[in-house]
């Protein structure tokens, strides 16, 4: 119906979904105890509503918003608050958790849905989102009601799905849009009436062709009207924020602003499924899709789990080896965090979990060659070997000149490196360096 | 990251690696790009076995020894440090260097400039990555200033003339023209252009323009003097190829390099007129002569002493193509192109800073 669609740069990585992409979500079944972080997204962190020795309910509120930019946090299982205390976090740093015995009763709080959105008010859709607790779920974590906010000078024309999910082995939002197809259409048409969205595109990869099927036979119904399935070329970054504009608009964010700048609002396919469960059944974020897998997962699965589920109790039930087990991911392999402890719980972003059984890359480099492969790889037009040398170098006026922070982090440039720099590193290092120089001259 | 007490007390059971992601990467090491390149020169120096013979194989096994065992000595004697042979740029550049001279270039010369191509040229900067010149031309450069006669002292192939004429037309020309005898083709090409040039040469000679023609075939599959690995277009086109394939060199550099070549040869072809058979015969005499079709695919091509940016590599071909050019046209040496390269490698640091690709959403700031 369409062409594929697609962007500058990029790389080819192996997919590795196989293991997955034909496994059903299934229910994990909740932990004995459950690791709660009072900071899942970017903002400021919840404040604590419990204390030690309350008794809550699945979907209890636990964390109230610190401000806009934040998120309420609900509890995920019933039981008892056994502490508020920091505790290790998947994105490295500890944080304030509450951790919470379950009873094993599930017993819930009334969910309260919103009674015929579509006559709603555009306040108080977005005021039951926000008391949902919904955020980015494809890994910026970026609080969905802001993003539904825009100010009036920026009007938005495009809403994009992103249902590309071009991280190789993960496959929770492509099962979601086999298994959910409905809820997240429903979810897309809330959103849709929220920012008034003349266009609305759902960007699906092209190795989902089962995806794209689902979807754009169930938009043949009338009442999506106004909403296309973009086919996407399979290539990594495909599902990055600005490349997925690129791609179907042929727009570009400019440098240093945001998709509403060029009029368009992306979230990602799990994060409207949220939505769509908010506002019509009332359930708030408290659970999501997270993917297991890779080479040292004995039995790798698409699991539905609570938030706060500590990942050793999820390595345990996809029966992997710790003795053999050199490297654990959050996310996908190409912009996944490596983690340094298991019992880190699973949070609002966390997409998959992978168990790799040899380190790589390894620790060794080799000088730059000059190949130029980063510079053909990079989606955002950098000259990724010139930023690495600059960094390195502690050259950081040169790394800003060459636009370091125009990096979107994506690790194309690493991934085709032949002498294996470890360029993201760099990358961010640079960008720290560079914030940080800003941030000085502007104290002054 | 600090350590807990909780874990402090507990070691945990498993050691987990911590890196920057991403996690993954691809399978293309320096040690297989240069492998490759290694691999695509086979078919090349295959061709100059079986024109020049063994002592081709010979003075190209001389290069690489030295410049294997100059880089092995460099690490273990000057840098004290594990040796780098492992990743096989040594042996391009002896293999490299070995195509750029006359297969009958005594031994001990070759082995010279492998020294001075590794030791010089590749390690006084710092080793693969740092040097700024293609080190193999560097070792060719050193060679024709130190030696100029063995290094344009050319023998015939095996069953064919060292200019790719046929003996016919080189006894028409040696009455007419000095030195065609052991010459290869681009300074016949100019010797002969000169003299017809001449109104009273040109009433005495038989020879046409046209006649060249007969040359073609052998400077295509390689049957003429020259360069070890520089004669055989064939043979450099199809292990090319092979390196397209790979993803190791773009096809824009050297189709871009070679073009610019072609395109002001047939410009300035000296007939008067761009189209004629004479007018169209110079050029492609022009591209497959000499050293540029090794030049353009296997020396320009180098990712080290090339830019990075792909608008920086075209700047980079079309300065190599029009300084291949003039100096074949205008210059002292009827061969112009390792001297190309060598310049515009000089150039690559400023190219790089200026050609840099275009930012996404380099619009305004916001």
């Amino acid at each position: 119906m369409f062409g594929t669609f697609s962007f500058r740069g990029g790389v080819h990585p192996p997919h590795k979904k196989s293991q997955t992409a034909s496994k059903p979500i299934i229910e994990l079944a909740a932990p004995a105890k459950v690791i709660i972080p009072l900071s899942q997204h970017i903002g400021a962190p919840a404040k604590p509503t419990v204390k030690k020795g309350d008794e809550v309910k699945i979907g209890q509120v636990l964390g109230e918003a610190g401000g806009f930019v934040s998120a309420q946090i609900h509890s995920s299982v019933s039981g008892k608050v056994v502490n508020v205390a920091p505790h290790p976090h998947p994105l490295g740093k500890d944080v304030l958790s509450v951790e919470i015995e379950n009873n094993g009763n599930d017993e819930t709080v009334e969910f309260e849905p919103l009674e015929s959105w579509e006559s709603a008010s555009r306040t108080d859709i977005i005021k039951k989102i926000a008391e949902s607790g919904i955020v980015g779920k494809g890994g910026a974590t970026f609080p969905s009601h802001v993003k539904l906010s825009p100010p009036e000078d920026k009007p938005i024309d495009t809403l994009i799905l992103n249902g590309a999910e071009c991280e190789p082995y993960l496959t929770a939002d492509h099962r979601l849009m086999l298994e959910k197809t409905e809820g997240i259409l429903e979810g897309t048409r809330i959103v849709q009436q929220v920012l008034g969205a003349k266009s609305t595109w759902i960007g699906i990869e092209d190795n989902k062709p089962d995806a794209v099927a689902a979807v754009s036979e169930k938009l043949s119904e009338p009442r999506y009207q106004g909403m296309s399935v973009a086919k996407l070329r399979t290539k990594y970054p495909q599902g990055g924020e600005k490349q997925l504009i690129q791609a179907i608009t042929g727009r570009e964010v400019p440098s240093g602003g945001l998709p509403m700048h060029v009029g368009c609002v992306v979230h990602n396919i799990g994060t409207v499924y949220a939505i769509w469960e908010a506002i019509t059944r009332g359930i708030p974020l408290y659970r999501r899709v997270v993917t297991v897998t890779g080479p040292s997962v004995g039995k790798p699965a698409n699991f539905l789990v609570r938030i706060g589920t500590p990942i050793q109790f999820i390595l345990d039930t996809c029966e992997v080896d710790m003795q053999t087990t050199k490297k654990l991911i959050m996310g996908g392999p190409m912009m996944g965090l490596a983690q340094s402890d298991p019992s880190a719980p699973v949070i609002k972003s966390t997409s998959g979990i992978l168990a790799y059984d040899k380190i790589y890359p390894g620790i060794r480099s080799h000088a730059c060659i000059n190949c130029g492969n980063c510079v053909r790889a990079c989606p955002a037009g950098l000259v990724p070997s010139a930023l690495g040398k600059y960094v390195d170098k502690e050259r950081y006026e040169d790394a800003e000149e060459w636009n370091v922070l125009d990096c979107i982090e994506c690790g194309s440039c690493a991934f085709v490196c032949p002498s294996k720099i470890n360029l993201v590193h760099f990358m961010k290092l640079g960008k720290y360096h560079v914030m940080a120089a800003r941030k000085a001259a502007s104290a002054k | 990251m600090d350590s807990k007490a909780s874990t402090a007390q507990q070691p945990p059971a498993v050691q987990l690696h911590l890196s920057s992601s991403p996690h993954i990467r691809s399978e293309q090491t320096v040690s297989s790009i240069m492998l490759s390149v290694s691999l695509a020169l086979i078919p090349a120096l295959a061709a100059s076995v079986f024109f020049f013979g063994a002592k081709a194989l010979l003075l190209t096994a001389v290069c690489i020894v030295f410049c294997l065992a100059t880089e092995w000595a460099i690490t273990k004697f000057l840098l004290k440090r594990e040796n780098t042979l492992a990743d096989f740029s040594a042996l391009v550049t002896g293999l490299l260097l070995a195509f750029n001279l006359p297969p009958d270039l005594p031994p001990w010369m070759a082995a010279l400039g492998s020294i001075f191509a590794v030791g010089v040229a590749k390690w006084a900067f710092g080793g693969l990555g740092h040097n700024f010149i293609n080190p193999a031309l560097a070792g060719r450069a050193f060679l024709l200033a130190s030696y100029p006669a063995a290094m344009t002292t050319w023998g015939a192939p095996r069953n064919g003339t060292t200019s790719g004429l046929s003996t016919q037309a080189i006894s028409d020309l040696s009455g007419h023209v000095d030195g065609i005898t052991g010459a290869t083709p681009l300074p016949v090409l100019s010797s002969v252009l000169d003299a017809l040039r001449n109104d009273r040469l040109r009433q005495e000679m038989s020879f046409q323009v046209l006649d060249l023609q007969s040359a073609l075939p052998d400077l295509f599959i390689g049957r003429v003097g020259g360069c070890i690995g520089e004669t055989s277009a064939l043979a450099l086109l199809l292990g090319a190829v092979f390196l397209w394939y790979k993803r190791i060199i773009g096809f824009r550099l050297p189709v871009i390099y070679i073009g610019t070549v072609f395109f002001l040869s047939w410009l300035f072809n000296g007939s008067g007129t761009l189209f004629s058979t004479e007018a169209l015969i110079i050029p492609v005499y022009q591209v497959l002569a000499g050293g540029l079709m090794l030049g353009a695919l296997y020396m320009a091509t180098d990712m080290v002493t090339s830019p990075v940016t792909t608008r920086g590599r075209v700047i980079f071909a079309f300065g190599c193509g029009i300084l291949t050019f003039l100096i074949r046209k205008f210059g002292g040496y009827p061969e112009g192109v390792s001297y190309s390269i060598l310049l515009m490698n000089l150039t690559v640091p400023l190219i790089d800073r200026y050609a840099r690709p275009k930012l996404y959403g380099k619009v305004k700031k916001v």
